[in-house]
């Protein structure tokens, strides 16, 4: 298991930043009652783990009995729609934008099945047969579509005795069930739309958490029904202390001074800097003093680019650079994260102000561009091309500057 | 439904919605004159829109609980929203179902409520959020609703009304939901507060108020999560910070780096900005109340940081790479700052599509 995964924290008081916003939570789960959520803020900031963590002050450790479901959904159009979902007793998480254009059926499936299966559960135990609810839920949940449940039943069932036990010593409070989506800034317009109304009808028996990046791209109406908590990304210092914490659990010496690179070159997402930490042991342990972080390949790869762009601008590196875009492409590195890269390394390369304005103008434009074509290549190479013109224009100005002042230099002494 | 829910586990948005058409703030003119068609009982199509969370939903669900009554409501309501199937085959088949079988044969019934509810004439259909219906959708529409006309009335309920077919607009009648004006908002969450036992600031109100611009959801939404994150002691910037408003110093220090000239203070302003989670949605609408309001601009350097800003704001509704976007917005109010210009300025091909 990869440290990232290994050392996350699963419950709130062992989070370790945050701090105000943790407690604020396990007050808010302490009333057993959560408004709709929705968590946002860049990647690699937490989001997920707490979420996790949240709900385990929810419900218990039953939410870590989980277990992943392939689900196919029929529409009434009959499309097919497979989809991979993650469930325990008290909740299942779906990446709706896994289905494509299908998102808006699959996440009302989805979230009707467990308002259904969570007023069952509410209502027998009501009536004091806690074991049963659950399991009895989960089963018409897996049976009422035609899935192949990667889990035995059998399991599911201990699963939710498991879970039935923790429920009690918790009183039951909390009588719904819970629906994770993640990525909703990807979800398209149709099924946020749907999602209004499904929020207001189904909040008896249901709660939805949202996980997003960006704010901005979930609709107003969607926002409102929510309770929106920011995530920030960490802070180096915070990191710093975190991967001083993983480095101690799995034995290793980590001078503080390496711990300050890593941080640095993770660009505060906690994730990237552990996976870092790891890489780096992998590559050269013990750590020595002049050791750079591990980064990733392909980062390296652009910044190479980068360095091939600023040092000659003319059509041959052009078509090279082409080669170098093509291969990150194929290597799934995303057109929109080697845009920002290579703005980001050209700037710094950049022997101006004035360069860099036009460098971030040109990538900003590519970037809409991008978003609105298809051909991804185009405008990574139109990027190119124009920050290589830009780069040009700006070494032909101070080369005549300098000619000017070598040429005014002798007129002067005379 | 939410009826079956323990109170406890309500939210209060569900909770207080209003269950009578006297319970709505603020949108007096559609209440008189829906009240008044219902007592004619010459109810015509209708059609709602404004903004989120002003009322359209629960108006239109008291109005039926008021005319049907507790128990005809449910055989004579019909909602059809969003989430529902809605492709025209279906649509077209629901409300066929639905407006066949007779109403009004069966007299008048004593209800649960006490009261006698003379049975209608007409069976009631809602099309909330109709503004994601297709136009296709809408098209077919026209013909259902004057097939069943007899026997059923439509309600349409929608954001805007721009995307309502002309031809479905003319034949409703047309109700505006305006936001809610402060002083009915500021009742209306002090009767809930009541309700709650929850004594807050009259600062508290004033911020709750201020980020929710007419949107009584928010409004609440906002006040049950902050007692239940900070208790009745919700300070005005819990409010702000709960509704996920750019604070006050985080603007100051966007403005004073692009007062000044250096490259890699904004660059390091816009990276720490976007990594504080802060949505660039809410980046802009901060920037463009403080550059308005701005005493130590001139007019000629606020226009064009709002022209800016309004492209940032519509590469937003677009949904753009906020990094990128949020460091180009900052750069280009420095140029417009400080008067600089860079060919990319005035290049087409670096402007909008
Ligand atoms: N005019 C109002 N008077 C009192 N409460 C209101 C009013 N408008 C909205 N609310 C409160 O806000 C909640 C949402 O209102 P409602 O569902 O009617 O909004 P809507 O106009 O349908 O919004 P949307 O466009 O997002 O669907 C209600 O449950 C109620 O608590
Ligand atoms: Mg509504």
């Amino acid at each position: 298991m990869l440290w990232v995964d290994k050392h996350r924290p699963t419950s709130l008081d062992k989070m370790d930043y945050h701090k105000d916003l943790s407690s604020r939570l396990s007050s808010l789960a302490a009333h057993g009652e959560i408004p709709h959520l929705m968590f946002f803020g860049p990647a690699g900031a937490g989001k997920k783990t707490r979420v996790m963590a949240t709900l385990r002050a929810l419900f218990g450790a039953g939410v870590e009995k989980m277990r992943l479901n392939h689900r196919s959904f029929k529409t009434p159009t009959n499309r097919t729609l497979e989809i991979t979902t993650v469930s325990s007793n008290y909740h299942v998480e779906i990446n709706p934008s896994d289905v494509g254009s299908g998102d808006r059926f699959v996440v009302q499936e989805v979230i009707k099945e467990m308002a259904q299966s969570g007023s069952m559960a509410a209502a027998a135990s009501v009536r004091g047969l806690a074991s049963t609810p659950s399991a009895a839920g989960s089963e018409e949940a897996s049976s009422s579509s035609s899935s192949s449940s990667s889990s035995s039943s059998s399991s599911a069932a201990a699963a939710a005795a498991g879970a039935a036990a923790a429920g009690s010593s918790r009183g039951g409070r909390a009588t719904f069930k819970v629906v994770v989506l993640t990525d909703v800034d990807r979800l398209s317009r149709e099924a946020q739309a749907a999602l209004r109304r499904t929020m207001e009808l189904y909040t008896s028996s249901c709660r939805i958490i949202l996980i997003c990046e960006s704010a901005s791209r979930v609709i107003e109406p969607v926002r409102s029904r929510c309770l929106a908590l920011r995530i920030a990304a960490p802070t180096q210092p915070e990191i710093m202390n975190v991967l001083d914490a993983v480095a101690k659990k799995e034995g290793v010496e980590l001078p503080k001074a390496f711990a300050a690179k890593l941080s640095r070159a993770s660009e505060r997402n906690l994730r990237r800097a552990v996976l870092m930490l790891e890489a780096s042991k992998i590559s050269n342990y013990p750590f020595t003093p002049a050791q750079m972080p591990q980064t990733m390949d392909w980062q390296r790869y652009i910044e190479a680019l980068a360095g091939d762009i600023a040092g000659a601008q003319s059509p041959g590196s052009l078509l090279a650079a082409r080669g170098k875009l093509y291969s990150l492409l194929i290597n799934c590195v995303p057109a929109d994260v080697i845009l920002r890269t290579l703005c980001h390394c050209l700037c710094t390369r950049a022997p101006n102000d004035f360069a860099r304005h036009q460098i971030v103008s040109w990538a900003t434009a590519m970037e809409g561009r991008l978003r609105a074509g298809s051909k991804e290549i185009f405008h990574l190479e139109a990027f190119v091309a124009r920050a290589m013109q830009v780069l040009k224009g700006v070494a032909l100005q101070m080369a005549e500057l300098q000619a000017a002042s070598a040429a005014a230099a002798p007129a002067a002494s005379v | 439904m939410a009826s079956a829910a323990p109170a406890k586990t309500m939210p209060w948005v569900e909770k207080y919605r209003p269950r009578r058409m006297d319970d709505v703030a603020h949108q007096d003119e559609a209440v008189r004159a829906l009240k008044k068609a219902m007592e004619t009982g010459n109810l015509p199509h209708l059609l709602f829109y404004g903004p989120p969370g002003t009322g359209k939903t629960s108006t239109i669900h008291a109005a039926a609980a008021e005319l049907y009554g507790p128990t005809l409501v449910k055989k004579l309501k019909m909602e059809l929203n969003a989430s529902d199937e809605r492709g025209i085959q279906v649509v077209r088949e629901k409300i066929k179902n639905f407006a066949s079988g007779v109403v009004g044969s069966s007299a008048a019934v004593a209800d649960a409520d006490g009261k006698m509810h003379a049975a209608p004439a007409f069976k009631l259909i809602i099309l909330d959020e109709a503004d994601s219906l297709t136009s296709a959708a809408q098209t077919a529409l026209r013909r259902t609703m004057e097939v069943h006309s007899k026997v059923t009335r439509f309600c349409l309920i929608c954001n805007y009304v721009s995307r309502i077919i002309e031809p479905l607009v003319s034949r409703c009648a047309v109700f505006r939901f305006k936001p809610l004006a402060p002083e009915a908002m500021r009742s209306r969450l002090q009767h809930i507060a009541e309700g709650e036992k929850l004594v807050l600031a009259e600062a508290t109100y004033d911020a709750l108020l201020r980020i929710s611009h007419g949107d009584m959801r928010k409004a609440i939404t906002t006040m049950q999560s902050g007692a239940a994150l900070f208790g009745g002691d919700l300070s005005p910037a819990q409010v702000i910070e709960a509704a996920g408003e750019l604070p006050d110093p985080m603007a100051d220090r966007i403005l004073n780096v692009v007062a000044k000239t250096d490259f890699r203070q904004v660059q390091t302003a816009a990276k720490d900005t976007a990594l504080s989670g802060y949505s660039m949605a809410a980046v802009v609408d901060k920037l463009f109340d403080r550059v308005v309001g701005a005493a130590d601009m001139s007019d000629l350097v606020k226009a064009g940081m709002l022209e800016r800003l309004a492209r940032a704001s519509r590469a937003v509704a677009e949904g753009c790479d906020e990094h990128l976007h949020m460091l180009d917005l900052l750069l280009a109010m420095q140029r417009c700052q400080h008067g600089w210009v860079v060919p990319t300025d005035s290049d087409p091909d670096a402007g909008e599509l």
